[in-house]
C-alpha cells in the first residue's frame, strides 16, 4: 500500500511538467494502475494455496450438499425401507443401518446437521466474543479487569468434559448443542480481539478518531475492525471445524444430536459392536470418513486464510 | 518472579470460586435428581422426601452451596450419589489410568512430532516437508472416535494383535506387560492428535531459529553443516518448542473422554460419563473442579517455562 501511493505521487510531480492536454490524457488513461485492493491481495494469496482451494472447493460443495439435503437423498433418511443391516446394493448404494434406514441417505441428512451446526456456532460466538473483547480493550480499566478474569474462568473448564455436562443437565438438542458449544467458545476470540484492539488503540488514527469527536460505536466499527478482523476470520474457519467435530463426538457419546434424526457421530456411534466393525462397514466406514473429509477441508481453507492474511508469516 | 507467581495464585482463587458456582448452576439446572431416577415408582412419596432431606437437595441453592463449599475446606468433597463412596476415594481410583494415559501419549507425541517437524524445517519445501504437512492435517482432522474404531478393527478384529480395551486381561494376573499391550491403542489415538498439531509448530519455530543471523555466523566461522543444526539450531528451538506442550494437558483430559469410552480405559474420562449418566452431582462438582486446577496448573505452568526457555520474557 505504502510504496503504491509512494509510485502515485512521483508520477504527479513529473505530471506537473507535462502539458495540459498531456496531463488531462494522464488523468483520463492513467498509466500507473490503482493498487490492487486489499480483499484482491488476499484473494490473490490464497489463490496460489492449492491445498487450500482444493480444501475451499470441497467446503462448498459440501455445504450446498447440506442447503440441497432433502432433494439429494434417494430415500426419506428416518424411513425403514429395506431389510435391516443390508449390504450395499444398487437401490442402497451404501446398504442399511440396522433399523433398515438407507445410509446413504442418512449420510446426505447428516450433513446438514453438521454444516448448521459449524456455521451457526461460530456465527454466534465470533460475534459476540469481537464485542466483548473489542469494548473490554477499549474501555479499559476494571471492565477490562472483570472481563478477563470471567474468560479466565471459562477457558478453566476443560472444554469437552463442561459442555458434556451442560448438555446432559438442559438436555440434548440442535439448539442448546449451538448454544453451549458458542458459550464455551467465546473468550478465545474475546482474548485474540482484545490484544489486538490494545495495541490498535494506541496508534495514532484512532487518537485522531477520537480527538475528532467521533463516537465510540464508529471508532468500533469504522476504525479498529477492519484492522483486527483478518485473524479473527481465520479463527472462525478453524472454529467451525472445531465445532464439527465437537457436535459429532457429543453426539457420539450420546449427548449431542438424538435418534432418530442423524448426525455423522450418532451414525458412528451405532458402529461400537464388534460384529459391525469386522462384517458391516458400511454402517461406520462412510460416516467418519466424511466428517474426515469435511474438518480436514475447512482446516486446509483456515491454512490458506492465515498464510493470505498475514504475509509476514 | 516470586511476587509474580504469588499474584497469579491468588488470582487463581476467585476464578476457581466462579467456577465452582457456574458448575453449582449447570448442575441444578438438570431436570430431574438421583432420587428420582434410583427408586422404584412404587415407594411412598414421605420415603422419598426423607432421602432428599438426607441428601441435602431440599435446602435453598445458597445453602446447598455453602454447605459443599465449606465441606471442601475442610477437605471433604462430599460422597457420590450412586455408590455413596467418598468422591475423592472414586477419583484417586481413577485418576492414576488416566494419568498413565495422558502422558503416555504425550511422550509419544513429543517423540515423533519432534524430529519430524525439525526434518521439515531442515527441508522446507521439498517433497518430505509436504508430505509432513499433509500427515499433520490429516492428524489433527481426524476424529478420534472413527480412529479409535479404526484401530480396533486393523489390530484388534483382523490381525488379533491387540486387545480390544480395558486396562487388563479378564481372568489373568495382568502386570506390566499386559497392561502395556492395553496401553498402546488409546495412547495412540491421543497422540496423533498431538503430532498432528505440533508437527507444524515445530517446524515453523525451527524456520524461524534457521534464519538468524548467528546461523550464518557459524556457517561462515567453518562449521560443520550437522553441528550448525544440531548444536546452534537444535538447542535453540527446542526450549520453545517443549514449553508447548504444557498447552496440550488440558486438550488430553477432555480427548480423554472419547477415547476412555471407546476402549474401556478406567479413568476420569470414563468416570466423567458414568456420573453424567447417573446424575452424580457431587462427583461431577468435583471433576469439574481438579479438571479446572489441572488446566490452571498447566498455563502458569507453560507460561512459567516460556519465561525460562526465553530469559526476555519477563513477567511482573
Amino acid at each position: 500500500m505504502q510504496t503504491s501511493e509512494l509510485e502515485l505521487r512521483h508520477s504527479a510531480v513529473g505530471q506537473t511538467e507535462r502539458s495540459d492536454i498531456a496531463y488531462n490524457q494522464a488523468i483520463n488513461e492513467p498509466e500507473i494502475r490503482p493498487p490492487a485492493s486489499y480483499f484482491r491481495q488476499v484473494a490473490g494469496r490464497f489463490a496460489k494455496h492449492r491445498l487450500a482451494l482444493f480444501g475451499l472447493a470441497v467446503t462448498v460443495l459440501l455445504v450446498l450438499t447440506g442447503i440441497l439435503a432433502p432433494l439429494l437423498t434417494p430415500h426419506s433418511p428416518n424411513a425403514v425401507t429395506a431389510a435391516f443391516s443390508a449390504a450395499p446394493s444398487s437401490d442402497h448404494w451404501l446398504g442399511t443401518d440396522q433399523v433398515g434406514r438407507d445410509v446413504l441417505s442418512r449420510l446426505i441428512a447428516a450433513s446438514r446437521v453438521s454444516i448448521v451446526v459449524g456455521f451457526s456456532t461460530v456465527g454466534l460466538y465470533v460475534v459476540f466474543g469481537t464485542m466483548v473483547g473489542m469494548i473490554s480493550a477499549y474501555v479499559g480499566g476494571w471492565l477490562d479487569m472483570i472481563v478477563m478474569r470471567v474468560t479466565d474462568m471459562f477457558m478453566a473448564f476443560p472444554f469437552l468434559m463442561v459442555i458434556l455436562v451442560v448438555v446432559s443437565a438442559i438436555g440434548a438438542s440442535l439448539n442448546t448443542i449451538i448454544i453451549v458449544l458458542a458459550l464455551f467458545s467465546w473468550p478465545a476470540v474475546a482474548r485474540l480481539v482484545r490484544s489486538s484492539v490494545l495495541s490498535l488503540k494506541q496508534l495514532d488514527y484512532i487518537k485522531a478518531g477520537r480527538s475528532l469527536g467521533y463516537s465510540a460505536p464508529r471508532i468500533w466499527f469504522r476504525h479498529l475492525m477492519p484492522n483486527a478482523i483478518g485473524p479473527i476470520i481465520v479463527n472462525a474457519t478453524f472454529g467451525v471445524a472445531s465445532a464439527i467435530m465437537s457436535e459429532a463426538g457429543l453426539s457420539f457419546l450420546g449427548m449431542g444430536v438424538q435418534p432418530p434424526t442423524a448426525s455423522w457421530g450418532n451414525m458412528l456411534s451405532d458402529a461400537q459392536s464388534l460384529t459391525v466393525l469386522t462384517d458391516q462397514p458400511w454402517l461406520w466406514v462412510p460416516a467418519g470418513t466424511m466428517l474426515l473429509i469435511t474438518v480436514l477441508a475447512i482446516n486446509f481453507v483456515g491454512d490458506g486464510l492465515r498464510d493470505a492474511l498475514d504475509p509476514k508469516s | 518472579m516470586l511476587p509474580y507467581l504469588i499474584r497469579r495464585l491468588v488470582i487463581s482463587v476467585p476464578v476457581l470460586l466462579g467456577i465452582s458456582i457456574i458448575s453449582f448452576v449447570i448442575m441444578k439446572l438438570a431436570p430431574g435428581n438421583p432420587v428420582d431416577m434410583l427408586i422404584d415408582p412404587n415407594t411412598p412419596p414421605e420415603l422419598l422426601q426423607a432421602k432428599k432431606e438426607m441428601l441435602g437437595l431440599n435446602s435453598p441453592f445458597a445453602v446447598q452451596y455453602w454447605r459443599w463449599l465449606s465441606g471442601l475446606l475442610h477437605g471433604q468433597l462430599g460422597y457420590s450419589f450412586s455408590s455413596y463412596a467418598p468422591v475423592a476415594h472414586i477419583i484417586g481410583e481413577r485418576i492414576g489410568p488416566t494419568i498413565l494415559l495422558a502422558f503416555t501419549a504425550l511422550l509419544t507425541g513429543l517423540l515423533i512430532s519432534i524430529p519430524l517437524g525439525i526434518a521439515s524445517a531442515i527441508r522446507h519445501n521439498t517433497a518430505f516437508d509436504h508430505t509432513m504437512t499433509g500427515f499433520a492435517f490429516v492428524g489433527l482432522s481426524i476424529p478420534p472416535f472413527f480412529l479409535g474404531l479404526g484401530l480396533i478393527y486393523l489390530f484388534t478384529l483382523k490381525v488379533h494383535w491387540l486387545p480390544t480395551g480395558g486396562m487388563s486381561t479378564l481372568g489373568e494376573a495382568g502386570g506390566f506387560g499386559d497392561t502395556i499391550r492395553h496401553l498402546i491403542l488409546p495412547a495412540a489415538v491421543l497422540a496423533v492428535g498431538i503430532v498432528g498439531k505440533k508437527i507444524r509448530y515445530i517446524r515453523a519455530s525451527m524456520l524461524d531459529v534457521l534464519g538468524q543471523e548467528y546461523l550464518r555466523t557459524a556457517r561462515a566461522k567453518g562449521v560443520r553443516e550437522s553441528f550448525v543444526i544440531y548444536k546452534h539450531a537444535f538447542r535453540n528451538a527446542l526450549l520453545p518448542i517443549l514449553t508447548v506442550f504444557g498447552t496440550e494437558i488440558p486438550v488430553l483430559l477432555g480427548g480423554s473422554i472419547l477415547v476412555e469410552q471407546i476402549f474401556q480405559w478406567p479413568g476420569i474420562g470414563q468416570l466423567t460419563m458414568q456420573s453424567i449418566l447417573s446424575r452424580d452431582y457431587p462427583t461431577l462438582m468435583a471433576l469439574n473442579l481438579v479438571a479446572a486446577i489441572v488446566v490452571m496448573i498447566s498455563n502458569l505452568l507453560t507460561d512459567i517455562l516460556y519465561s525460562i526457555a526465553d530469559p526476555r520474557i519477563q513477567y511482573r
